[in-house]
């Protein structure tokens, strides 16, 4: 289990206790956080559950594998600290993740 | 007026296979794609990733899955109507009067939303003063590309379509092709290719830069690009070209009074019939309790929402349940001489 805090582009905080092996993606979905579409269903294949990970947790999470990179080249404005949220895994060591999501997916 | 009894939205597996079982129970069928190319997004996001859970199909890649569904559908010669999306939906009596984006109508005695997650739209800039330019000089996708000759194009994008319209257009135009980061996910021998073209002088490569703003009044003359780290430049352009893929939008369906929740049209599992007689949904674009999006689902919910047509299509009959290894009918239907 890891508190994962999703902030949204309304300004609103919601911090959610999301069970391990479970994505940050499904974690927003599954408790109606809005602004992740993730229309692929989590595949890797459409960059609709774009995040903005907050800086002092970006060196902590998991290397980007090939193909996330090149995902990101389409989703709605990226940055340096953008990553897919279906491609996150929850686990003890995510306790306390912040993540921004984007004005929209697209 | 195309008339048939069953109009399908959606040529996705989840249509081509509702297309079979329409064949095999004696009823016609038209398809709908916005996509210039039947197979949705097995077709379109990954044709050639390999799909590990297709009942009896240990592995196999989108394209070919795709191109099984189409041969298997072959016998019953349905009718495919691509680069168009559907925009109107009328009620006439018993029947479904419905229009595309490009005119072509039908008749339908009723109507299968097959559509995944919403019909494929280029993703757009994000900055907002992009629209006001678009198709006068600002393009997600090329038509004529004479209209390019002579003139200084910025084309944003690291993929294929942005590596290969650069590579191309440099021969006619003087091009600016602008990507976000140095690599690129368009194949490695354009990669190559651009590489060469920029050192030569033919054409300017900017990475790690993204559109700031576009200038211009009635036409663009510039764009303003920022780089990482915060630096902007502003580079003459006569046209801006963006090629971010595609992303899914729901689109019309929205407006056609069915149950929509998140996205998905709620259905009953008896028959995939959603709020609206008539009106069927199937896929990853339907919800009920436990569904699950894949593929394999999308197949049972088209073989069920295909006999929930019948009865709209030939009120005056009642369908026999059969089985495709013993049904005369069937067997005929697919053509099968024995």
């Amino acid at each position: 289990m890891a508190k994962i805090t999703y902030h949204t582009h309304d300004n609103k905080t919601h911090t959610i206790d999301v069970q391990n092996g479970l994505t940050v993606m499904e974690g927003a979905v599954q408790n109606d956080i809005p602004g992740i579409d993730a229309d692929c269903g989590g595949g890797m294949a459409c960059a609709t559950c774009h995040v903005y990970v907050k800086e002092e947790w970006l060196d902590k999470l998991p290397a980007k594998e090939d193909g996330e990179e090149d995902m990101l080249d389409m989703a709605f404005e990226p940055k340096n600290n953008s990553r897919l949220s279906c491609q996150l895994i929850v686990s003890d060591d995510l306790d306390g993740l912040e993540v921004n999501i984007p004005s929209k997916q697209g | 007026m195309n008339k048939t009894d069953v109009l399908i939205i959606g040529a996705g597996p989840t249509g081509l296979f509702c297309a079979h079982q329409l064949g095999i129970i004696g009823l016609s069928c038209e398809i709908v794609d916005n996509l210039d190319k039947a197979g949705g997004q097995c077709i379109e996001l990954y044709p050639d990733k390999p799909i590990y859970d297709i009942p009896a199909v240990p592995e196999c890649t989108g394209e070919e899955l795709t191109n099984n569904l189409l041969k298997q559908i072959k016998p019953f010669n349905v009718k495919f109507h691509l680069n168009e999306r559907v925009e109107e939906l009328k009620k006439n009596q018993n029947r479904w009067n419905v229009k595309t984006s490009g005119g072509v109508e039908f008749d339908v005695a009723a109507i299968v939303i097959a559509g995944g997650v919403g019909s494929f739209e280029p993703r757009k800039f994000s900055v907002k003063e992009c629209e006001k330019f678009e198709g006068n000089s600002l393009f997600y996708s090329i038509k004529d590309k004479s209209i390019f000759k002579d003139k200084t194009i910025s084309i944003f994008g690291g993929g294929d379509s942005a590596l290969d319209w650069a590579i191309e257009l440099s021969n006619i135009s003087k091009v600016n092709l602008i990507h976000r980061r140095d690599g690129f996910s368009g194949a490695e021998s354009s990669v190559q290719k651009v590489k060469e073209l920029d050192d030569q002088g033919k054409l300017n490569l900017y990475t790690k830069y993204q559109m700031d703003s576009v200038v211009g009044d009635k036409k663009i003359k510039s764009v303003k690009i920022k780089h990482d780290e915060g630096e902007i430049k502003e580079i003459k352009s006569d046209y801006v070209l963006g090629f971010f893929g595609l992303i899914m939008q729901l689109g019309p369906i929205l407006d056609w009074g069915l149950n929509i929740d998140k996205k998905t049209v709620q259905v009953n599992t008896e028959n995939f019939e959603t709020n609206v007689s008539g009106i069927f949904a199937i896929g990853d674009i339907c919800s009920y309790p436990g569904k699950l999006k894949l593929i394999l689902s999308g197949f049972h919910e088209g073989a069920l929402a295909a006999r929930g047509c019948f009865k709209y299509a030939k009120p005056d009959e009642k369908l026999r349940f059969e089985f495709t290894t013993t049904s005369k009918a069937a067997q005929e239907r697919l053509g099968i001489k024995k």
